[in-house]
Parts: structure tokens; C-alpha cells; sequence
């Protein structure tokens, strides 16, 4: 029999996350820090709305782009967050959560051979994304020092005559990092001047803490008309399993960016559409409801953490946070692997994110105070017994 | 902070003040005196315990109680309202807008207590011109908390 696969596709690295949810899945009593998601319910009144729509028979397809009500209701909040303002029939549609817009912006953009500037540690799946279209994928090394921050210096090493696209991926998972007006100008006058284009995924736009904003990257002069506004409800309102999401960008991209999902996906889950609505319109107490009960337990485990003597970075955004773990002698692997033996508590090993994760975990928060309670306690007695304090 | 404080400990009063000062990046210290200064000014008007009755075997029985009263010349309802919530019988009792006027719930252990309370006491006073008893037959969700069914965390133990 001839080899059934492509060639591109055996090239892609399984996620490093899998490998660890099989171990922790075999597990009885074992507890997880490890999850991506809220542990929060979709709020009701947007379940009812989903409901209702299913009630009323609004079961069928949508058009490509999306519902009317939706991208209207999504136009209305780039600009009352971001003071973005986007034609709803040309430059913004929903997708199947904030990954497919990933995948198919860069579909629609990258050529083989062009080079796409990702930022790590950050999310799994820019890179098997790039490789599929045969573009060639550059990484930054993003460092503790620095916050996890993308400066200007490192971009602007990593750019070359090939550079197309730079990968913009904050608020941060794994690191809980964000960028400032201030981080952000900089890099957009680089780009501008460079000619290269944004992907930027804010999934988690709604998820930062302290006196600092979420900003997007679109907002700065000549931006608008070369980024790829990411976003979507998982994060925001708890809504993962609702797979749902959207990209705003220029219509010379999105035209494209919707012909792909006009023939792979058709439209978003319509039930989805219909609750999603309602968490644009009516959901803004949910999210600060939501995001204060995140911003304690993020001080909370910041300062437990501080007292085991585990060093950490203040993360200002997502619900992760990205302790440095190198003074227990241990790769972030083998201290994942040892975690969950010894004290049967998972973490992710922050190398699943990009190599320079090495030496780093990612903590979720997304848990109740009593579970992250005994979590950290199972850290404490790993701590002490590895000679940590 | 006092809304932060607040919002915590209306749901969990018990929390430990040094996990709740962590919890809001402030000290233990400053955490104790500003519940303290509440306790005072009557903000934190007592800590209880939220029990499932049913569940623990005792006989309860909750009544809310529609009320028409008469108000009295300078006093309004309050006068009325004060002689109603000395009762020991009377858990709670609210001004109400709309068809009737103070809405008074109680608790005892059986459905003739309830009765006898209405019958004896509550009608029997001079300014009530009309009582409607109402009994609670099972209680979903009380102070915000479902009494009926366990959270339980389904999401899968790790995703990206």
C-alpha cells in the first residue's frame, strides 16, 4: 500500500499536552491545574437564549459570515473597546471558536516559503497552522526578564526580507502576559514600516487585571489595514464548548478568509450564534463578575506560591500563571511528571508552549478557591520534599 | 476594598482574613480592621449558616406571610413592622410594593404552630386588616446557593 499521509502533516508535532492528559486521565484522585478553559458555567440568561433559539426551530444554517445580529452586535463592541470600527458586511465573521479564524488567516495570507514571526511561549497551534501551508514559521524566545513581553529589539532581529505575518498573542496563554499601549506602539511602527502584516489572537482581551486595559494592536496608525483582529466568547463567557469566535480584518483579507469557510465549515453552530448575541448585548456583569473572582485567586496564588520560595512573574492577564521552576534541578517536564507521581496534581510543562518554555509550568486558575487550596498544598509538600523553601 | 470584602464574605463568611487579604493584595491587618469597621457601623450584620433542614432531618416548616395592615398616623408601617418582627417565631420582614404590604416570613416546626402564630398573634393585631399564609412546599435555591443538585467539575483535566 502507498503511504496515505502527507508529507506536511507527519511533519506536525503532536500537541506536548496530549501526551500528559493520557498519564493524567489513567489516574484516580489525581487533580489538575491544567485546564484552558473557565471553570466557570455559561452564564444562564445566554444558555436560556440558546435554548429559546432551539425552541423557536433556528436550526438551520446562517449565512457564511455569520448572523446580522451577531457581527452587529460584535462591530458595536470593537468600538466601544477598542474604537475599532468595522463594516459588518465586509470585515467581520464568526467562525468555529478563535482557532479556526487562526487557521484560516493564515491560509488565506501565507504563500510557501513566507516567513511567519511567532512569539513563544503562546498558544499551540500558530505553529502546526503555518506548517500546514507550507510557510516557514520564525520563533522569538520571549523572556522572563522582560515579563514575557515582545520587544522591539526581537522583532526586529527576527524580521528578514521573507517575513510576512508576525503572530500577536496576547494577553498571553501560557504566561499570563500582556502588552501596554507603550509595548504595542513600538512593534506597530515596525511593522508598518517593515510592511508586514498582524495576527492577532485577543481571545483572552476581556482577561486582564490592575489598572491595564486590554489594547489592541489595530488601534495604532496604519494598523488597521494589515491586522487580524482575533476574538471570541470561550474565554470572556465561558462559552468553550460553544465553539465560537470571529476575526475582524480589512475586507481584502476577510473576502478570502471567507471563502475558505464558506467551503470548509459553512457557518458557525447557529444555537451558538443566537446565545452569543445575548452575551454581547446583556454580559458585561458576567465578565467583571467573572474576571474579579479571577484577579483573587491570581493574587492568592501569586503570594502562596512567593511564600514556597517558587519565584513568578506578576501575569496581568489571562487566568495562568507561569512560575519558574529551574531551582528544583528539573525540566519542566520531569517536574510535570513528578508533580502528578509524588502528589498526583497536574500542571502543563511550559515547553508544551515553545522550547524556551523550559524550565517553566503553566498554573490554570480557572478553579475554585477550595481546589486551588489543596493544589497548593500538594506544590507545598513537593516544594519541601525537593528541598525548595 | 469594602466591596470587594463583602462580595466575599457574603459568600463565605468563614474564609480565613489572611487567605481573603491575599485574595485582594492587601494585609491581614488592614483586611481585620476595615471587617471590624463594618461590624460596627452595622454594614456585616451577623454571619450564619446556610442549612439544607430537610436534609438534616429536622421537621421545618416555612411560611411567607402576605400582610395588610393599617398604617398609623406618623409612624407609617414601621410602628406595625417593629410589632410584627419582635415575634421570635418571625424570621424576616420585608415592606413590599404592589398588592399587599409587609411580606413576613416565618419558620417553625409544624404547619399548626404556623396557624396558631397567624391566628393568635399576627391577625390579632389591631392595625392587620388581612393575612394570605403561603407554605413553602421544597426550596430550590436559597441566598444564592442551589440546594438541589452538587457541582461537579466535568471539564477534561488538561487542554491547551
Amino acid at each position: 500500500m502507498r503511504n496515505p499521509l502527507s508529507d506536511v502533516i507527519t511533519e506536525v508535532k503532536p500537541s506536548g499536552i496530549r501526551k500528559f492528559f493520557d498519564i493524567v486521565s489513567e489516574m484516580k484522585d489525581a487533580i489538575s491545574l491544567g485546564v484552558g478553559e473557565p471553570d466557570f458555567d455559561t452564564p444562564w440568561h445566554i444558555r436560556e437564549e440558546g435554548i429559546y433559539s432551539l425552541e423557536r426551530g433556528r436550526t438551520y444554517y446562517t449565512s457564511n459570515s455569520g448572523l446580522k445580529e451577531l457581527r452587529e452586535e460584535i462591530a458595536r463592541y470593537l468600538e466601544r473597546k477598542n474604537n475599532l470600527k468595522y463594516d459588518i458586511n465586509h470585515e467581520i465573521m464568526i467562525t468555529v471558536g478563535g482557532s479556526e479564524a487562526i487557521d484560516i488567516a493564515m491560509r488565506a495570507m501565507i504563500n510557501p516559503g513566507d516567513e511567519v514571526i511567532i512569539p513563544q511561549p503562546s498558544y499551540v497551534s500558530y505553529l502546526p497552522c503555518v506548517q500546514l501551508t507550507h510557510g516557514v514559521p520564525v520563533i522569538i524566545n520571549l523572556k522572563e526578564e522582560d515579563e514575557f513581553r515582545l520587544t522591539a529589539d526581537e522583532l526586529r532581529a527576527a524580521i528578514t526580507d521573507k517575513t510576512k505575518i508576525l503572530v500577536m498573542p496576547f494577553p498571553n496563554n501560557p504566561t499570563g502576559a500582556i502588552m501596554t499601549r507603550e509595548d504595542l506602539e513600538e512593534i506597530a511602527k515596525i511593522c508598518v514600516e517593515k510592511d508586514i502584516f498582524v495576527i492577532s489572537d485577543e481571545i483572552y482581551s476581556e482577561l486582564t487585571y490592575g489598572d491595564a486595559k486590554h489594547v489592541s494592536i489595530a488601534e495604532f496608525d496604519g494598523m488597521r489595514e494589515r491586522t487580524i483582529v482575533i476574538n471570541g466568547f470561550s474565554k470572556a463567557y465561558a462559552m468553550t464548548g460553544w465553539r465560537l469566535g470571529y476575526a475582524a480584518g480589512p475586507e481584502l483579507i476577510l473576502s478570502q478568509m471567507l471563502k475558505i469557510h464558506q467551503f470548509c465549515i459553512m457557518c458557525a453552530p447557529t444555537t451558538s450564534q443566537y446565545a452569543a448575541v445575548e452575551a454581547l448585548k446583556n454580559g458585561d456583569e458576567d465578565v467583571e463578575r467573572m474576571t474579579e473572582q479571577y484577579n483573587m485567586r491570581r493574587r492568592f496564588l501569586l503570594e502562596e506560591l512567593k511564600s514556597m520560595g517558587i519565584e513568578c512573574f506578576e501575569p496581568l492577564g489571562a487566568f495562568y500563571i507561569f512560575p519558574n521552576i529551574k531551582k528544583f534541578g528539573m525540566t519542566s517536564e520531569e517536574f510535570a511528571t513528578n508533580l502528578l507521581k509524588e502528589q498526583k496534581l497536574a500542571v502543563v510543562p511550559g515547553t508544551a508552549f515553545g522550547d524556551c518554555g523550559e524550565g517553566f509550568i503553566r498554573i490554570s486558575y480557572a478553579y475554585s478557591m477550595e481546589q486551588l487550596k489543596v493544589a497548593l498544598e500538594r506544590i507545598r509538600a513537593f516544594a519541601k520534599d525537593h528541598g525548595v523553601e | 476594598m469594602r466591596k470587594e470584602i463583602l462580595d466575599v464574605l457574603e459568600r463565605n463568611s468563614r474564609i480565613d482574613l489572611g487567605e481573603l487579604a491575599k485574595m485582594l493584595g492587601q494585609t491581614e491587618v488592614a483586611v481585620a480592621n476595615e471587617v471590624a469597621e463594618m461590624e460596627k457601623e452595622h454594614i456585616i450584620c451577623g454571619y450564619h449558616t446556610l442549612i439544607d433542614w430537610e436534609k438534616a432531618g429536622a421537621e421545618k416548616v416555612n411560611a411567607l406571610i402576605e400582610v395588610t395592615v393599617t398604617p398609623q398616623r406618623g409612624m407609617g408601617f414601621d410602628k406595625i413592622a417593629e410589632r410584627i418582627y419582635k415575634f421570635d417565631e418571625v424570621d424576616s420582614v420585608y415592606l413590599m410594593s404592589g398588592g399587599f404590604d409587609l411580606m413576613v416570613m416565618i419558620e417553625e416546626t409544624t404547619m399548626k404552630a404556623v396557624a396558631n402564630f397567624v391566628m393568635q398573634k399576627l391577625s390579632a393585631l389591631e392595625s392587620v386588616r388581612g393575612c394570605a399564609t403561603h407554605f413553602v412546599l421544597k426550596k430550590y435555591k436559597d441566598h444564592g446557593a442551589v440546594l438541589v443538585e452538587d457541582a461537579v467539575d466535568e471539564r477534561m483535566s488538561i487542554t491547551p
